[in-house]
């Protein structure tokens, strides 16, 4: 009997989104979908506005790495204004950004391990919906430590942002051509030196023992871990010199599932040659893929998975150390298991705490050289490593300052496949033949694309509360059956 | 020189010089009257109408009512500061203000009122007009879109002749400022600083000069309007 199977919305993400899966007479799965149901307009009303608003307009995109767009834009309106391709700001203003960006990179990072993955990781997909919370880790005595280490990690990104942007949320620190403000030693101190667990050294520290704490969960649950929502795929991300991960600034790299270069180190400000972007009926997200490859062969995945498949080297020494035992086990090919992106997501994580002490110890970040700027150009484009992958922002200007042209490559949306083929594989092997819809099987479908930390507010827009339904319906489109969960229940 | 006159705001008793304005008198007895439009230095207008006080009990605006002998002023009552806060939310929902996102933010004094008077959600709807930007004069842009119509740059920044640089445009709804064309030469460096100085918002701004003050640091991240007074 044929069937349509609508998850909707899907939870522990940011933003709205729902999936459809049609199985056909004989309950196999023949189609399956992530719509992103929501509709944005931020690439048109931020046409006319003065270039100079982008940075701090367009952040409001998102409220959970908001300092993301932030960056990105005032990268892009830096070109606008002459002050390079991401090599000409100032040392104080480029260490500034990048210490905001890893205050964010950690306090997003440890939102979704600790508040929004680990909880399945802890409990199990099949434990109770009202279980499956960061409340209930931190009600749970074996685990009430880790709770608080994800809510202080998230805090003490936070501070960082606040200390270089203004505010923890849609501040106004990167304008074009540099920063306005530098860090006071007293606020230095304050992150190196701090009382713990809020210093620099606590954050290396919990970062490292939440690694462990995934490798020990892995031992535990190899084969899940490894083979749930496993498929092959490119990989895309900046790199930054001699291949090296770098989250603010690099060089467009891909590689294919065999971990062959396909783009090779291209300048961001040509991303229109390498990049397309395919719009498809059914949902209001695009599909990115490479030119080259074409829209059926050319589709990537971007994050963490991707950025530890396509960066040759860490450069803080503890974070090399977990990516050498992470490369190994796969022989150093590039890794296409879905759940290892939390392993990735948590080098990251480690990655961020240690180059916070770098730039902390730094003496350019206490300096008030903030400004540069040179020849007017009409057009910029800025490119860095969101928490959850690749953005691109691109802007054009008139003769009078307004912007005329806006576009957004945001990272969940060039996620858009990847989450697809995720859905599809989970639902396959979870859904084929069942005739009744089951609560682990719902949320199955939820880690898969989980797995990404999508923020279906960055990619489109968030409208409405909605409840989280799964509907069958016949072949002659008569319910039967239907299982519900409403928003604030789970 | 006036003789010093006695008078009352809200029973307490005050004395300033007969003639002072309302809100100068006020000011010097150390009571705060918010304004939008009122600007030292320049004549009253009476524009805004948030300075309205109760004298003797009728409501007249204090930038423009003088002061004489034995008056009895209500201006931090529960029903003024209603309509002070009436006619901000008015402001508010007449045009597009977009804090989040303007450059005036912090600095702003509609924005520095709003927080004053605690304003919320706007009792009325809004209009969401379409209006926009205007960016032709390469010293200033010009965003209609957050202009209250208080005409202080109108009565503030004149060439030497005493020429108002900028003027009215339209009637009613469709009023919005502009630069006179055959003055637009005069608008300097200086008289384009001043413009943006004296707009009480964001609707005349300097070209790439913004979020250049830190949050933090913005005039009314360190204290509320109103008290300097």
């Amino acid at each position: 009997m044929a069937q349509k199977i609508t998850i909707s919305p899907v939870t522990r993400v940011e933003g709205h989104g729902k999936v459809t899966i049609h199985l056909n007479d004989e309950g196999e799965v023949i189609q399956s979908r992530l719509h992103i149901v929501e509709f944005r307009g931020f690439e048109r009303f931020v046409q006319g506005r003065p270039y100079w608003e982008a940075p701090v307009l367009v952040q409001r995109l998102c409220g959970i790495c908001p300092v993301s767009h932030h960056l990105a834009a005032a990268k892009a309106i830096d070109v606008i204004v002459g002050a390079g391709t991401g090599d000409g700001l100032t040392p104080t203003a480029e260490k500034i950004r990048r210490l905001m960006h890893y205050g964010q990179i950690l306090q997003s990072h440890a939102l979704h391990f600790f508040h929004l993955a680990s909880p399945d990781l802890l409990f199990g997909v099949d434990a109770d919906p009202a279980q499956r919370n960061v409340i209930a880790l931190a009600r749970t005595p074996e685990y009430r430590d880790l709770a608080v280490q994800g809510v202080m990690m998230r805090k003490f990104g936070q501070e960082i942002i606040k200390a270089t942007a203004g505010k923890k949320i849609h501040g106004t620190g990167a304008i074009p051509g540099g920063v306005n403000r530098s860090l006071t030693e007293e606020e230095r101190d304050g992150f190196l030196k701090g009382e713990a667990p809020l210093n620099a050294d606590a954050m290396i520290e919990w970062a490292e023992s939440a690694i462990a704490l995934f490798r020990d969960f892995h031992k535990k649950n190899q084969e899940m871990m490894d083979e749930f929502s496993r498929f092959p795929s490119n990989h895309l991300s900046l790199v930054g010199k001699d291949g090296a991960l770098d989250l603010y600034h690099g060089k467009l790299r891909a590689v294919d599932a065999e971990g062959k270069k396909i783009l090779h180190d291209v300048d961001c400000q040509e991303y229109l040659d390498y990049i397309g972007e395919e719009v498809r009926s059914w949902t209001y997200m695009k599909f990115p893929f490479l030119t080259e490859l074409g829209k059926q062969d050319g589709w990537y995945r971007v994050g963490p998975l991707a950025r530890l498949n396509t960066c040759e080297h860490i450069p803080t020494p503890r974070a090399q150390e977990a990516f050498e035992v992470y490369k190994s086990y796969t022989d150093g090919r590039p890794n296409d298991m879905c759940m290892h992106t939390h392993w990735a997501r948590l080098i990251e994580t480690l990655f961020a705490a240690e180059s916070i002490k770098l730039l902390l110890e730094d003496p350019d970040i206490l300096k008030d050289d903030l400004m540069t700027k040179g020849k007017r150009h009409s057009e910029g484009i800025g490119l860095l490593e969101a928490p959850r992958g690749t953005l691109f922002h691109h802007y054009r200007v008139n003769e009078q300052d307004q912007i005329t042209m806006a576009n957004l490559i945001v990272s969940t949306t060039n996620n858009n496949q990847p989450m697809n083929e995720a859905v599809e594989q989970v639902a396959r092997k979870q859904m084929t033949g069942q005739k009744t819809i089951t609560e682990p099987m719902m949320n199955a479908v939820e880690v898969a694309i989980r797995a990404y930390d999508p923020c279906l507010s960055c990619a489109t827009h968030a409208i409405g509360r909605m409840p989280l339904e799964i509907t069958l319906f016949d072949s002659h489109g008569c319910l039967i059956d239907r299982k519900t969960r409403w928003s604030g229940t789970i | 020189m006036a003789e010093l006159s006695s008078f009352t705001i809200d029973g307490l008793k005050c004395m300033a010089r007969e003639g002072t304005s309302i809100i100068d008198a006020a000011r010097q007895n150390s009571r705060y009257i918010p304004t939008l439009c009122n600007l030292e230095g320049v004549p009253p207008k009476g524009a805004c109408r948030i300075c309205s006080v109760r004298v003797n009990g009728k409501l007249m605006t204090a930038c423009t009512t003088k002061l004489s002998p034995g008056m009895e002023i209500e201006n931090d009552t529960s029903e003024l500061n209603d309509l002070r806060k009436a006619i901000i939310e008015m402001l508010f929902v007449e045009g597009n203000h977009f804090c989040p996102s303007c450059e005036k933010s912090g600095e702003c004094e509609l924005q520095a009122l709003a927080y004053r008077y605690k304003m919320e959600v706007p009792r009325y709807p809004y209009f969401f007009p379409k209006r926009p930007i205007d960016a032709s004069h390469p010293r200033i842009v010009k965003d209609h879109n957050r202009c209250i119509l208080c005409k202080r740059c109108v009565r503030a920044v004149k060439d030497e002749k005493g020429r108002s640089i900028f003027a009215f445009l339209d009637r009613g709804f469709e009023t919005r400022i502009y630069v006179d064309p055959d003055l637009a030469g005069q608008l300097t460096e200086e008289r384009a600083r001043k413009a943006v100085e004296v707009c009480p918002v964001g609707a005349i701004m300097p070209r790439d000069e913004a979020f250049k003050t830190p949050i933090g640091q913005r005039m009314y991240d360190k204290k509320p309007i109103g008290s300097d007074v």
